[in-house]
């Protein structure tokens, strides 16, 4: 059998299991469609939860980025899990026993007015879309690949899967088809990982493996990576970071953004009761850290797979730095390359040229200047070997020689965490405007059965938009997805975090608030990216010597949110202070019991 | 109903004790060990590199898990105590 007709099969099978989950799990009521009726085991919600927050990037482009930086990279592993500690600890227990339906919905009530809610639904939206617009993009990508589409065309077919389980199953066949994405995506990330530790170091663990023993050399392997990579020029693998503030700032926008992003947070409404939600946070980590500790391990491991495929003699043990010269002199010739750079030389995704035509295949770092002599010295004319990041998680299979059926998986996989996300930030998106913008605000008489079908047209209407996003998307596609982490961790958060921890904060300061911290952060980002990322329109070039104390534009979430908790203070101190009956909504709020009765109202 | 008020303002109390020592090391392990502390931590070898580089891939991690099944657990101790729980 081809591999097309297996990763057809895989992708194929997958889809069918999603569409027959959600025929099972359809939605009959609002409180079904909003919340899956409320009655999602935690377990259950920590493996939707996984799959609703590893998006396409996560699977297939995460441990390419961090095995081309290294160490700087880190900021991502911390930031996407240390949000988790955030969302279990100050927000998602209360937001559970407030127990209604969708983020503007909490912040609307506990602000009492219209405005806030509204507020809310511009953040939420704002940040949604921007998300759903790597998904749509990544959903794309994972086809074209596997199965031989154009990408535009891989686009249309993720949107009517979605469509067909969404908009008939609505949170409750969300959730269940993500559970069933989650075990597809880890078992397809996981199997290749163990076979690349194996072959390395011999531990069929890969998070320990990458602190063991590189077999062939019987070097620490992350010691033999960055020997290697310092011999050809390239930063030292643990190598520190220019800014320690920077880094230290993005972390933190990623940790916010994390806690304030709707369609995680939404995904803790879905559990029984508030000692659930808490857990249901510690086993969402377990079941995202399956794939965040793996990462970095598939990303050390791979990165030096690929350096001694080039240059076979560096696996070796190496006495002697003067070897060194004798050993990257003796690089793989091209005609010699392994089949598996063959088949993704067809993609596009490797490509080769031989600048000083000796046949050999030289890769190095050629915009290191201190280490151009030495590289002219050897005779090299250049790096001649470009490697695309998204191809050490996709051609994982094939350089572990494992059987085609585990490149089928792989496919699967890569569609089952861009499907699961978008669905995901979808509902979301609909809920919001369903439930808050007709119900709440223009049509408050509404039937029960005429906002389900609110629900079902705006998440039709949303999957219509995202795809046409998707099809046309704005300059800076890949950034725009780490911009909705600014967005939502300088609007959302604060205003959640304030509206439960703090009874003062009123209605005006709320506003304020968010109003300040959205506003400051698309400032900054447009002022380097350009106005709506027409790159065209920057007004300063989003270079580190011009970003404001070396923060860079994808770290300006945090001083976001910062601005936001000062903005809304301030004007809180000045204005009228909350009434009564919301102080005791906060009260009820802090305080677990009645949580299961409090959802019906 | 006075009684209810102090213990429920006992209860938020003893939460945000709670919270306040989690956060504390929650900081400590992915900003301090993985970041700002790194180079004091340069001489503690770890697996081919140094200390502060598996916390920050690995190690800040791992604590998160233990920080919230921590909470959770000690959370229902304290909703059972105060008799707020389900």
């Amino acid at each position: 059998m081809s591999q097309f007709m297996i990763n057809m099969l895989f992708v194929g099978g997958s889809f069918i299991l999603y569409i027959g989950i959600a025929y099972w799990a359809r939605a009959g009521s609002t409180k079904e469609f909003y919340v899956a009726g409320g009655g999602v085991h935690p377990i259950a919600n920590g493996m939707a939860t996984a799959a609703d927050w590893m998006s396409a990037a996560s699977f297939i482009s995460m441990a390419g980025i961090i095995a081309a930086t290294g160490y700087a990279s880190s900021a991502y592993l911390m930031g996407w899990t240390g949000g988790y500690v955030i969302l279990a600890m100050l927000l998602a227990p209360y937001l559970r026993k407030f127990g209604k339906f969708t983020v503007p919905d909490f912040i609307g009530e506990r602000f009492y007015s219209r405005g806030a809610r509204l507020m809310a639904v511009l953040c939420l939206i704002l940040a949604s879309v921007t998300y759903v617009i790597g998904q749509m993009t990544g959903a794309g990508v994972a086809f074209s690949r596997f199965l031989e589409v154009s990408s535009e065309a891989g686009i249309w077919i993720a949107a009517a899967i979605v469509f067909l389980y969404a908009v008939f199953g609505g949170m409750k066949g969300i959730t269940y088809t993500q559970v069933a994405q989650y075990v597809v995506l880890i078992v397809a990330y996981t199997i290749p990982a163990v076979f690349i530790s194996l072959q390395l170091t011999n531990n069929p663990i890969p998070m320990f493996g990458m602190f063991g023993t590189h077999a062939e050399s019987g070097a620490p392997l992350l010691q033999k990576l960055s020997e290697v990579l310092v011999e050809l020029g390239f930063r030292d693998y643990a190598a520190d970071v220019p800014s320690h503030l920077n880094m230290v700032l993005f972390t933190l926008s990623l940790m916010v953004g994390t806690a304030g992003l709707p369609h995680v947070i939404i995904r803790f409404f879905t559990v029984p009761k508030v000692a659930d939600a808490r857990w249901s946070a510690g086993w969402a980590l377990v079941f995202i850290a399956l794939l965040y500790l793996t990462a970095p391990a598939v990303a050390s491991m791979a990165r030096l797979n690929l350096l001694t495929t080039v240059y076979p003699d560096a696996a070796a043990q190496v006495v002697d730095k003067a070897e060194y010269d004798q050993i990257l002199g003796n690089s793989i010739k091209y005609e010699n390359r392994p089949e598996w750079v063959k088949t993704w030389e067809g993609t596009g995704l490797i490509k080769f040229e031989d600048k000083n035509n000796d046949g050999q295949i030289q890769f190095y770092d050629d915009t290191n200047t201190t280490f151009a002599t030495e590289a002219e010295s050897r005779g090299w004319a250049g790096n001649e070997l470009t490697v695309n990041n998204d191809i050490l998680v996709l051609a994982n299979p094939e350089i572990a020689n494992l059987p085609s059926w585990v490149i089928g998986l792989i496919a699967a996989g890569g569609i089952a965490a861009a499907l699961s996300t978008a669905a995901g930030l979808l509902l979301a998106i609909s809920a919001a405007i369903s439930h808050d913008l007709i119900k709440k605000t223009i049509n408050p008489n509404i039937t029960e059965k005429g906002e389900m079908l609110a629900a079902r047209i705006s998440m039709a209407a949303a999957i219509v938009f995202a795809t046409w996003l998707g099809l046309n998307p704005p300059g800076f596609a890949a950034q725009v997805v780490a911009l909705a982490f600014g967005i939502a961790g300088a609007s959302i958060f604060p205003a959640l975090m304030m509206g439960i921890f703090s009874k003062k904060m009123n209605d005006k300061g709320a506003i304020a608030g968010m109003a300040a911290g959205l506003g400051c952060t698309l400032l900054y980002i447009f002022t380097y990216l350009g106005w709506f990322f027409v790159a065209s329109t920057a007004m300063l070039p989003n270079t580190p010597e011009h970003w404001i104390m070396g923060v860079s534009p994808l770290s300006f979430g945090a001083i976001g949110a910062v601005i936001n908790f000062v903005v809304a203070y301030a004007v809180c101190s000045v204005t009228a202070p909350t009434p009564q009956y919301i102080q005791d909504l906060v009260e009820s709020v802090r305080s677990p019991k009645g949580a299961g009765a409090a959802i019906d109202h | 109903m006075q009684d209810d008020k102090t213990n429920a303002a006992a209860y938020w109390s003893a939460n945000l004790r709670l919270i306040a020592g989690s956060m504390f090391i929650w900081a400590l392990v992915s900003y301090g060990f993985g970041i700002l502390l790194r180079p004091l931590l340069s001489g503690i070898s770890v697996g081919g590199t140094d200390l502060g580089f598996w916390f920050a891939q690995q190690g800040a991690l791992l604590t998160f898990i233990v920080l919230i099944f921590n909470y959770a657990w000690r959370m229902n101790r304290l909703d059972k105590k105060f008799g707020l729980e389900e």
